[in-house]
């Protein structure tokens, strides 16, 4: 069993961590106080190729493994998680359904273009009605011809507005359940797809979440992702991948956390010596730098086998729920290290702990992941 | 257009600590960092071949674990890269190290222009480049600001002064120094990155260059190192100026309040 990163891992891991100390870190207060996405910083890394790390050649790829990718998200979200889970969406949830599921076709025109960062990517299933119960959806694609129209509304999407390309699911035969949901490639600009209201979050400000609503959009079926039938199929295995890219955030914002949590503690002089001499304080440190450690090897765990061909969807879970949990917990602990100046917006820690919550909630509940979990070992 | 860059790998300086008894840099567990002004020496070749065409090649002296510094470059863009590394070589001052780096030059064969950094951020000496030059008989032009045109004969630059910059027209094949503001470093993207990790980068050693050996290491080093101390810091005060006491007392407040004194 190997410890230890690959040196092409290792040189991704530092450009990642290089870009977000000097493009990320000097403004990502302003932006999440302004609640702001930067699609300028979003284009500067498909520029350096965070995109590409986990493609092929054929299709604009750096060759690399998912762990380094999943390591950049790691290293982006330690300063700005926002930006972490962006790359996510575009690379897990858009990207990689259309490499996995996609024709030549397809891939040539629609992924490609996101790999190269070129274009930016979202992901669709989350309606009003149907979060978790996916097969509720009320998002229907009608044959007409040789098209589908599309009509319904999206809410919760990451990159949306923004974002050019999506990966929708739709029902086109009710009478099915899940086995009539079927996935689409929707362009920004087609006639009939708009943008409602952009959410207003307790965190994760520097990303973009907005609600998608289509009114006849008329898709050409060159549009269709898989067959008909296989949305389903397609979005579980799409979370599965994209649970690990939320596990790297979460881990992220953790050991951002820890590492704010120490330096302060070190500077932070009273009664006369720095606070960290406290072992109230010192333990409580040694106990998040565990936890973080236990979920990081969950996390590249998970990463490896994905890499390996491997089954994967368990291992996912399992990461996304541990990383997610301490997520919580040890922003919450920073935030106490730091006391009342941990409250205050003057400090990091604040923003990292109001941006942990959603790593419990998104790509499947935390509950969801138990389901996984324990849906796998019960077999 | 064959152009060369010389670059040093370098404690990251707002870490450094210094050994009392030794008076030399601690590294051990201090990052080490391409200098930064040498990643300006790299974007302005980039840029350069990016114009005019040719090669860019990156050439350090320094211990084997340099190779790291070299694979930045390499990964930002640079075509290939030479270490010159041997036991010779340490404890070389700037007079020995530009000796060595003008023989790995010698060795290149034909170079059109050399590009360094204004100096490097450990040292501050901003030696290294100019005696280079001197040692290859080439021109050279320190403090550049801004390339402006370049042909076979002449190279036209803007160097950079306290005051404002002088243009200047330099012979070829020439070398540059380069300051902070002739561009901004670009990022090595993915690609290159794992590209640089795969790519072989020689190593020479003294045996491989044409040098006199006396003039190499601490024999070929006139400068004595006595004594290395952190100066003690003197923070600039600040004038206030008011027409009256009331009105000069307000803003003293102010200022206080507003940098958390009171």
């Amino acid at each position: 069993m190997q410890f230890q990163l690959t040196e092409d891992q290792q040189m991704v891991q530092k450009l990642a961590r290089d870009f977000a100390e000097k493009r990320l870190a000097p403004s990502v207060a302003e932006r999440d106080e302004k609640e702001e996405f930067s699609r300028e910083l979003f284009n500067e890394m498909g520029e350096m190729g965070l995109t590409s790390i986990c493609f092929p050649e054929a299709y604009g790829g750096a060759e690399g493994d998912v762990l380094s990718y999943i390591l950049a998200v790691e290293e982006l979200s330690k300063v700005d998680d926002g930006i972490g889970i962006t790359l996510s969406a575009t690379v897990s949830l858009c990207a990689w359904p259309i490499y996995a599921y996609g024709t030549e076709e397809q891939k040539q025109k629609y992924l490609v273009p996101l790999v190269e960062g070129e274009k930016l990517g979202a992901f669709g299933l989350t309606e009003p009605n149907a979060g978790t119960d996916a097969a509720a959806q009320q998002t229907v694609a009608v044959a007409d011809g040789d098209d589908y129209i599309l009509n319904g509304s999206k809410v919760f999407i990451t990159n949306g507005g923004e974002a050019e390309t999506y990966v929708i699911f739709a029902m086109t035969d009710k009478s099915k359940g899940t086995r009539g949901i079927t996935a689409f490639i929707v362009e920004k600009d087609m006639p009939g797809f708009t943008f409602g209201k952009k959410e207003h979050k307790m965190g994760i400000h520097t990303s973009l979440t907005n609600e998608l609503v289509f009114q006849n959009v008329r898709l050409p079926k060159e549009n269709m992702l898989g067959k008909v039938g296989e949305g389903f199929k397609i979005a579980m295995s799409t979370l599965d991948g994209g649970r690990i890219g939320v596990a790297a955030q979460a881990l992220g914002i953790a050991q951002g956390a820890l590492d704010h949590a120490i330096k302060y503690s070190k500077e932070r002089v009273q009664f006369g010596k720095p606070i960290a001499q406290n072992q109230a304080l010192a333990f409580m440190m040694a106990d998040m730098a565990t936890k973080i450690d236990a979920a990081r090897l969950l996390v590249y765990r998970a990463a490896y086998l994905k890499d390996q061909g491997l089954p994967y969807s368990k291992e996912a879970a399992m990461a996304k729920l541990y990383a997610s949990d301490i997520a919580m917990e040890v922003t919450t602990d920073a935030v106490q290290v730091f006391g009342g100046y941990g409250y205050s917006r003057e400090y990091p820690v604040e923003r990292l702990m109001r941006n942990a919550k959603i790593t419990q909630i998104y790509e499947g509940t935390n509950q969801v992941q138990r389901m996984v979990i324990s849906g796998t070992i019960l077999k | 257009m064959d152009i060369v860059v010389c670059v040093k790998q370098v404690p990251d300086t707002t870490e450094v600590r210094i050994d009392p008894e030794t008076n030399t840099l601690i590294r051990q567990g201090v990052p080490s960092i391409v200098n930064p002004f040498d990643k300006n020496a790299v974007e302005a070749a980039l840029q350069l071949r990016e114009k005019y065409g040719g090669k860019v090649t990156i050439l350090s002296m320094g211990p084997l674990q340099s190779k790291e510094a070299l694979k930045e470059c390499l990964a930002m863009g640079a075509d290939e890269a030479i270490l010159l590394s041997d036991r010779a070589f340490g404890g070389s001052d700037t007079l020995a190290t530009s000796h060595a780096l003008a023989a790995g030059l010698r060795k290149m064969g034909k170079v059109d222009i050399i590009l360094c950094g204004k100096q490097a951020i450990d040292g501050d000496t901003a030696q290294v480049g100019p005696e280079i030059a001197e040692h290859l008989g080439i021109t050279q032009v320190t403090y550049v600001s801004k390339i402006n045109t370049v042909d076979e004969q002449v190279i036209r630059v803007e160097r950079e002064h306290e005051e404002g910059y002088e243009v200047i027209e330099a012979q070829m094949p020439v070398l540059l120094t380069v300051v902070k503001s002739i561009n901004e470093p670009r990022y090595p993207t993915v690609k290159g990155t794992m590209k640089a990790n795969r790519k072989e980068i020689p190593v020479w050693t003294v045996d491989d260059v044409e040098v006199d050996r006396d003039a190499l290491g601490l024999k070929g080093s006139p400068t004595q190192v006595r004594r290395i101390f952190t100066p003690e810091r003197r923070v600039q005060g600040e004038m206030m100026q008011a027409d009256t006491a009331r009105e000069a007392a307000t803003l003293l407040v102010k200022r206080l309040v507003e940098i958390k004194i009171i």
